[in-house]
């Protein structure tokens, strides 16, 4: 279990999430293990209000601690976030304001994550500290997604004060620089198993190192002559090697059970174009965008935009639609896959982002890149903008 | 008093006399409902025979019965088991539940035995003892035929009312409470069956609240490809997990002998639909409808069924597998425990059966010509002297994943309080399904408390007697949400996890009251000494006799805060 929480520490610090020296994880079998030598006493006694394997408490790095103090600042509490990891997943993102025992149990008796003083993100789970790990990183994904939103919405309501001027702008500044495109992908038409397996690991994993999606969200997918190879719910993006699941396409096995929830969608893809690879991340600037509707204010499905938005609406010549995880009635993949067909491309309100190619995974992994730095470029000048009033 | 009615009837069958139980507000909080109740008024009484007529059976709901909230038709039943002398309780879906509630009762207690053959018909407060020699041997779909298909009958078929251990009791013709012979404790009761009709609904504190709620259980059911994907459950019912058990190489073969079956992606899923073209039903208000049946209103097989009556029995006839489930259907049997005995007697024989074979002993089960049979596996294979053959915990057989194959399943089949049993902690759902996230399925590290901490969540779920495969989403998180909606009490997840753990405190000491020990927490030494079918890149050795104790030692410890009391040398 030790080796575990090193490990996961080790990926938040890599992922840029948290510092390694404020990283307090700990898992509890018959005793407590903690990824460190120094233990935080008062964390112990959280173990032992409630029920669960791991907990993870650590100071988000920079810049997200600044924009998570700035958000508990501003917002009301808890924070209600509109990407789909917090709509799905979190339900919402609680603040205490006491670091006690007894304080912080009151809300992680509730939800998977708190937000403490410090700001630190204290998360649980009740399997593996790999559980742990996801909420913590959905919680920065969500949190910077709002505060993005939230600093646009202020700034075009003139309400913005010069020192959050300035503080947005040094949150910025210290983002990771956009990715750019390295070095290609594996060249197709890929035949035989072994290089496609191959070729679907190659591109989560540099899906992941361009920072398009965090690593245990978004899925691939590469479909040759009946098979569908595709990564498996819950997989780890940059470690798919004995995570892909090869599903026929005419569903004469159900040993596909445990791909990724968007097989069905990624299955339309292929059955309605020409298409061999399809990428999913989740880019942050791409979510945003996709959450900026300047209608939203009059609009009378506004409460329900991610399943009913009619709205034809593009960033970077790219449609968003609606659409949530999965197969309900609502799902996108009764959305998505026309539009991906139409324009190779689309993203998913408040969701992520879409893209097929033919041949490998070069065309979809350039276009998923180029929307991502087409709209961190928009939502800049959507900023810009709406300070000049 | 809202989502409980706050009162639960109470029948004896000697007396013919009805009475109510009016638990306080404290008691529901404690023990949710359904498994959890049914356990706390069996408590009393846990050590009398399963033929006494002064042991309870109950027959119970939950508060989130006949509400807006995801799964809310199923409850519990439960007793003594007649096949292990464990406690026996089963979730069974159907409509019984809300017809219940409707009628204005939580749930039912029954004791004493009565004279004759007789039913027990409740319209709302009406409650009549009836006679039901006219539907003696009848079958479930019979007698719900018999009572003109009005309102929700729960009835035992031929099984039980000829001796056989592993009887269940059906609910509106489909839905089986199976497992440890609940029905041969119906049976002994003189006890045919139960109709509820009810009219009246059930209160709800906050129903916006409750539908906020419902919306969130929905929307992470649409996005777990296990329930609604195209290849899941929704869509080919649980038999959509076989294979993966055969590609995992975790599907007990010949008498867990092996654990490939060769045969076994021509008896898929797919390959049921394509060939019988069914259609789906399901519980009362449930958006899953996982229930499949053919033309002929026969059931498809569950996963544990489809794969026990071809690999387990080495065959391959997909009909006979069809026929196999309707005949244990129509009977009341319990198709794991029937499949697990008559491949333990092919074991004993030393060959396979051949396909005829399988139908003609499973009526002679049924009918009582052999009661050899009928007293399960582990009675069959002591009686022969060759106790090794019988593949059970408890005296209860085990079900459809091989045990070497996952590693918190073995540990979760051994410390499961009524015998070898998958639903207990459900392991299977992280160890093969990834979620929450994946598990290492060849490692007992951590297993210990995750398998407690299962333990105690599904012992919660069985409690609000929701549905556990809505759990393969949901969490405690989003039910606790919509329980404190229904009864206007603010609950958390981890007072529903609380609950769980009491729950599975009392279920232990019932057990231990009944004499058993942690001996009895134990596999059959065949996954310690023989391994699977490896292969395919994937090995299947003999389970770690020294890692499995040392992982049971722990559980104890979080379990109980004790040291184990069992070497395990005698096993």
């Amino acid at each position: 279990m030790k080796s575990l929480l090193e490990t996961y520490s080790r990926k938040l610090a890599e992922r840029g999430l948290a510092e390694m020296p404020e990283i307090h994880f700990a898992a509890l079998e018959a005793e407590i293990v903690w990824n460190r030598t120094d233990p935080d006493l008062e964390l112990e006694k959280v173990f032992g209000g409630m029920s669960v394997s791991t907990l993870l408490s650590a100071r988000p790095a920079e810049p997200y601690r600044t924009l998570l103090a700035s958000l508990i600042r501003s917002q009301p509490h808890p924070l209600k976030a509109r990407d789909t990891e917090t709509r799905t997943f979190l339900h919402d993102l609680p603040v205490s304001f006491s670091g006690d025992a007894e304080t912080l149990l009151s809300f992680l008796r509730r939800r998977k994550g708190v937000i403490a003083p410090g700001p630190r993100l204290i998360t649980t789970g009740t399997v593996t500290p790999e559980q742990a790990y996801i909420v913590f990183s959905s919680m920065i994904h969500a949190t910077f997604v709002l505060y993005c939103l939230d600093y646009l919405d202020r700034c075009r309501s003139a309400t913005v004060t010069p020192e959050e001027i300035v503080e947005f702008k040094s949150i910025m500044d210290r983002l990771p620089p956009p990715p750019e495109p390295g070095l290609p992908l594996a060249r197709g038409p890929l035949a035989g198993e072994e290089k496609i397996l191959a070729a679907v690991a190659e591109a989560g994993a540099r899906t992941v190192a361009a920072g398009l999606v965090d690593s245990y969200f978004g899925n691939v997918s590469y479909h040759k002559q009946g098979t569908i190879y595709i990564s498996q719910t819950g997989s780890s993006l940059e470690d798919l090697p004995g995570c892909i699941d090869a599903c026929p396409m005419d569903q004469s096995s159900c040993a596909g059970i445990t791909a990724s929830s968007e097989l069905s969608a990624h299955r339309r893809i292929y059955t309605e174009t020409d298409m061999d690879a399809v990428l999913h991340g989740h880019p942050r600037f791409a979510v945003i965008l996709s959450l900026d509707c300047p209608e939203r204010a009059d609009c009378p499905d506004a409460h329900r935009c991610h399943t009913h938005c009619r709205r034809e609406r593009t960033v970077a010549g790219v449609p968003i639609v609606c659409g949530e995880v999965g197969t309900g009635p609502y799902g996108l993949d009764r959305t998505m896959p026309p539009a991906v067909a139409r324009e190779g491309a689309a993203i998913v309100y408040g969701h992520g982002v879409f893209t097929a190619g033919r041949r490998d995974f070069n065309e979809p992994f350039q276009r998923l890149l180029a929307v991502e730095n087409a709209c961190r470029r928009e939502f800049m000048e959507r900023v810009t903008s709406a300070l000049k009033g | 008093m809202k989502g409980w009615l706050g009162k639960i009837l109470t029948v004896n069958l000697d007396t013919r006399e009805t009475g109510v139980i009016t638990p306080d507000i404290h008691t529901y909080s404690r023990f949710i409902g359904g498994r959890g109740m049914a356990g706390f008024l069996l408590a009393p009484e846990i050590t009398r025979h399963w033929r006494d007529p002064d042991l309870p059976l109950i027959f119970m709901t939950g508060p989130l019965v006949d509400t807006l909230a995801p799964t809310p038709g199923r409850m519990t039943i439960m007793s003594r088991s007649p096949l292990t002398g464990t406690i026996c309780d089963a979730s069974v879906g159907g409509g019984f539940g809300v017809q219940l509630k409707r009628a204005g009762w939580d749930g039912i207690l029954i004791t004493g035995r009565s004279p004759g053959l007789c039913g027990i018909d409740i319209h709302n407060r009406e409650i009549r003892i009836v006679g039901a020699a006219e539907v003696a041997g009848r079958s479930p779909g019979e007698v719900h035929r018999h009572l003109g298909n009005q309102g929700s009958v729960a009835t035992i078929g031929r099984a039980a009312e000829r001796g056989v251990r592993f009887a269940g009791i059906v609910v509106d013709g489909h839905y089986f409470a199976g497992r440890g012979g609940l029905g041969l404790v119906m049976s002994s009761r003189n006890l045919k069956f139960i109709r509820v009709r009810g009219d009246g609904h059930t209160p709800v504190d906050d129903s916006r609240e409750l539908k906020a709620a419902r919306s969130d259980i929905l929307r992470l059911s649409a996005a777990s490809p296990v329930l609604q994907g195209d290849l899941g459950i929704r869509t080919f019912g649980t038999a959509a997990l076989f294979d993966l058990m055969h590609q995992r190489r975790m599907m007990p073969t010949a008498n867990f002998r092996h654990t490939r079956f060769t045969a076994a992606s021509e008896m898929n899923a797919p390959a049921l639909h394509k060939r019988y073209h069914p259609e789906s039903h399901g519980c009362a208000g449930c958006h899953i409808r996982c229930k499949k049946r053919d033309s002929r209103g026969r059931g498809l097989p569950e996963f544990e069924t489809l794969s026990h009556f071809s690999a387990l029995l080495e065959n391959r006839d997909m009909e006979t597998v069809m026929e196999a489930n309707h005949i244990c259907g129509e009977s009341g049997m319990d198709t794991i425990e029937a499949a697990a005995t008559l491949a333990c007697h092919f074991e004993l024989l030393g060959r396979s059966p051949g396909t005829d074979e399988i139908p003609e002993l499973l009526r002679s089960m049924a009918d009582g010509s052999r009661p050899d049979l009928g007293g399960g596996a582990r009675r069959l294979a002591l009686a022969a002297g060759r106790p090794e053959a019988a593949m059970t915990v408890k005296g209860q057989s085990l079900p459809a994943y091989d045990p070497r194959g996952a590693y918190g399943m073995a540990l979760a089949y051994a410390v499961s309080t009524r015998g070898g049993c998958h639903l207990r902690a459900y392991p299977i759902s992280h160890e093969i399904l990834r979620k929450p996230v994946a598990t290492d399925r060849f490692s007992f590290s951590g297993k210990a408390r995750m398998i407690k901490i299962a333990e105690d969540q599904h012992a919660a779920v069985d409690s609000l007697t929701a549905c556990k495969f809505i759990f393969f989403a949901a969490s405690l998180e989003e039910y606790a949400r919509a329980l404190t909606a229904v009864t206007g009490q603010e609950t958390s997840a981890q007072d529903l996890q609380a609950a769980g753990e009491r729950i599975v405190a009392s279920e232990r000491q019932m057990n231990r009251a009944n004499g058993f020990t942690d001996d009895d927490d134990d596999l059959p030494m065949r996954f310690f000494t023989e391994p699977g079918s490896s292969g395919g890149g994937v090995s299947i050795p003999p389970l770690d006799r020294g890692a499995f104790l040392a992982a049971r030692a722990i559980y104890y410890r979080i379990r109980d805060g004790r040291e184990s009391e069992s070497s395990g040398d005698d096993s």
